[in-house]
């Protein structure tokens, strides 16, 4: 069940935005594939409660309708407000800051190969580097606060995206810079309105990438010295035998990153939506 | 004299593996001339428009605009370019594109708003100002190429083979689009093309090129009526008396390029 399909679907890239209007075929091709996503997961769960009650009856795996209370019950509203909140603030700060660094870092290697050939060694060594092993070392130097999973959380994130920025800045055809250039559009001008949304393509994909990874790091600083947070809710319950807890926060995990990826698609597709009318336009 | 090139020549890469793409180029052109170059493929046309409009830099030789010489691209420049996909902003609709170069010429708000829509309006295009580029047919995308050109209000509009990517009669159409605007902005142009019709059709005078390390060979004055008309001018007999003259003189220097290469391969 992919969120992309579900994304895309909806609005088929047009050239001529007057026939936007969807063929019946097309209509009831999309209302067959809604139908899909929505019964096969729905299937999928049922099998789930039919087998945790009627067939396995195991501590580990309790029916599926009591975690789904105990879900209800612990995360409407207490724990949303003690572990949800505070998890998602970290991603949010780690994930923006990771964003703002990454993009004004990579615009400046894009644009000075110079810089680029001077640090690519040194960033594709940190970037080599398994995240997770930097924990340790920023809980000595940091402390154990929210300060150092924000900074775990930004290291990580902010590989991709720097990359991604340099590439793309760097790559920007030139009969785009010849025109600003022509026509005497430079400074920041020339940086906002040429240069980012020319890289904004490859931008937004190492953003999407880092999204995901920004979110495991979140759940593993969360698992290590912490007091609150969806990781420490998972852990803290499993250590405790509060088993149908523990799931309940697995489920929660799986659909903040949905919703997450979710939101970050809708916004690529505002943000990129001459990229993909451009690729429409091309493939015709 | 509004725009004089005098001695120019670009060399590009050094020592043995320098190449003479262009060897000199004398051209003066007056205030509300338009000229055609014309020449061989391969002469350096494009390279000659890059050092005029100073998105290269020139080996020797200089241009003057007004009298004044130029580094880097002048303000009174414009530059329509072949590729309009590689030139028109896919990103923003064809009004932002044609606003975008007015942003820096500190114009009044009302000002830039009007020179967009009479612009658009030259080319016949005010009815697609709010699209994409992308949106638009080939055609379409390269008069608004020409609306931004002609917004910006340049002294001297330069050309490069502007319509080598559309088809034959949006090509023809074009050519009568540059010929009214003409009018309309008493605009200078400066057209680089490989096509020879199109030179003599659009120009007061022809500037034919020889093949690389391209110079001057000859130019010729244009003189036919003022009013042009894809069908009637092109059946006067002094239409073919020049299209004949220009054709043997780049042919000729095709020929003599050939036996030049087969002697040096042979050597």
């Amino acid at each position: 069940m992919s969120v992309i399909s579900v994304i895309t679907k909806g609005h088929q890239p047009t050239v001529d935005v007057s026939s936007r209007r969807w063929s019946d075929a097309r209509w009831r091709r999309n209302a067959l594939g809604t139908t899909l996503e929505i019964l096969v997961p729905l299937a999928l769960l049922g099998i789930w409660e039919f087998v945790t009650t009627q067939l396995v009856h195991s501590f580990y795996f309790p029916p599926l309708h009591k975690i789904l209370s105990t879900l209800v019950d612990v995360w409407f509203f207490d724990h949303m407000k003690a572990d949800l909140v505070p998890s998602v603030a970290r991603l949010l700060v780690g994930y923006g800051i990771a964003v703002i660094l990454g993009v004004g870092i990579g615009a400046f290697l894009g644009l000075s190969r110079r810089a680029q050939i001077a640090v690519e060694p040194l960033i594709e060594f940190l970037r080599s580097i398994p995240p997770p092993a930097f924990l340790p070392a920023a809980m000595v130097i940091i402390g154990v606060d929210d300060g150092m999973r924000v900074f775990v959380i930004t290291f990580v994130c902010l590989w991709p995206i720097l990359l991604n920025t340099a590439d793309g800045i760097a790559g920007v055809d030139q009969g785009f810079l010849d025109t600003a250039k022509v026509f005497g559009i430079k400074g920041f001008e020339r940086f906002r309105r040429v240069l980012l949304p020319a890289a904004a393509p490859q931008i937004f994909a190492g953003m999407r990438t880092t999204l995901a990874i920004g979110l495991i790091l979140m759940v593993i600083s969360e698992m290590v010295a912490s007091i609150n947070g969806i990781g420490y809710f998972v852990l803290n319950s499993q250590r405790t035998f509060a088993i149908p807890e523990m799931w309940s926060g697995t489920i929660v995990l799986g659909v903040l990153g949905y919703l997450l990826n979710f939101m970050f698609l809708c916004v690529e597709r505002k943000a990129l939506h001459w990229h993909r009318g451009l690729k429409a336009g091309q493939n015709v | 004299m509004l725009l004089e090139i005098s001695n120019l020549g670009k060399v590009y890469g050094m020592g043995r593996n320098a190449v003479e793409a262009i060897g000199r180029i004398d051209l003066s052109i007056r205030e509300h001339e338009f000229v055609s170059v014309v020449g061989p493929s391969g002469c350096g046309k494009t390279t000659l428009m890059k050092c005029i409009s100073g998105l290269l830099e020139s080996t020797t030789g200089e241009v003057r605009l007004r009298g004044k010489r130029i580094s880097g691209t002048p303000e009174g420049m414009a530059l329509v370019f072949q590729e309009y996909g590689r030139s028109l902003f896919p990103w923003v609709t064809a009004r932002e594109n044609i606003l975008l170069p007015l942003k820096h010429q500190r114009l009044d708000k009302r000002v830039m708003n009007e020179r967009v829509e009479e612009a658009v309006d030259a080319v016949g295009l005010a009815e697609a100002i709010d699209r994409y580029p992308w949106q638009l047919s080939g055609g379409m995308q390269q008069r608004i190429a020409i609306a931004r050109a002609l917004a910006y209000k340049p002294e001297i509009l330069l050309m490069d083979e502007p319509f080598a990517s559309v088809d034959a009669q949006t090509r023809a159409d074009l050519e009568d689009l540059l010929l009214l605007v003409r009018r309309r902005y008493s605009i200078t142009l400066l057209l680089v093309t490989h096509d020879i019709d199109e030179s003599i059709y659009i120009g007061d005078r022809v500037v034919i090129l020889s093949g690389a390390p391209t110079h001057v060979k000859e130019e010729c004055v244009i003189d036919l009526p003022g009013l042009r008309d894809q069908v009637k001018t092109k059946e006067l007999q002094e239409f073919a008396r020049l299209r004949a003259h220009v054709f043997t003189q780049i042919r000729h220097d095709r020929a003599s390029d050939t036996k030049k290469q087969a002697v040096r391969s042979t050597c």
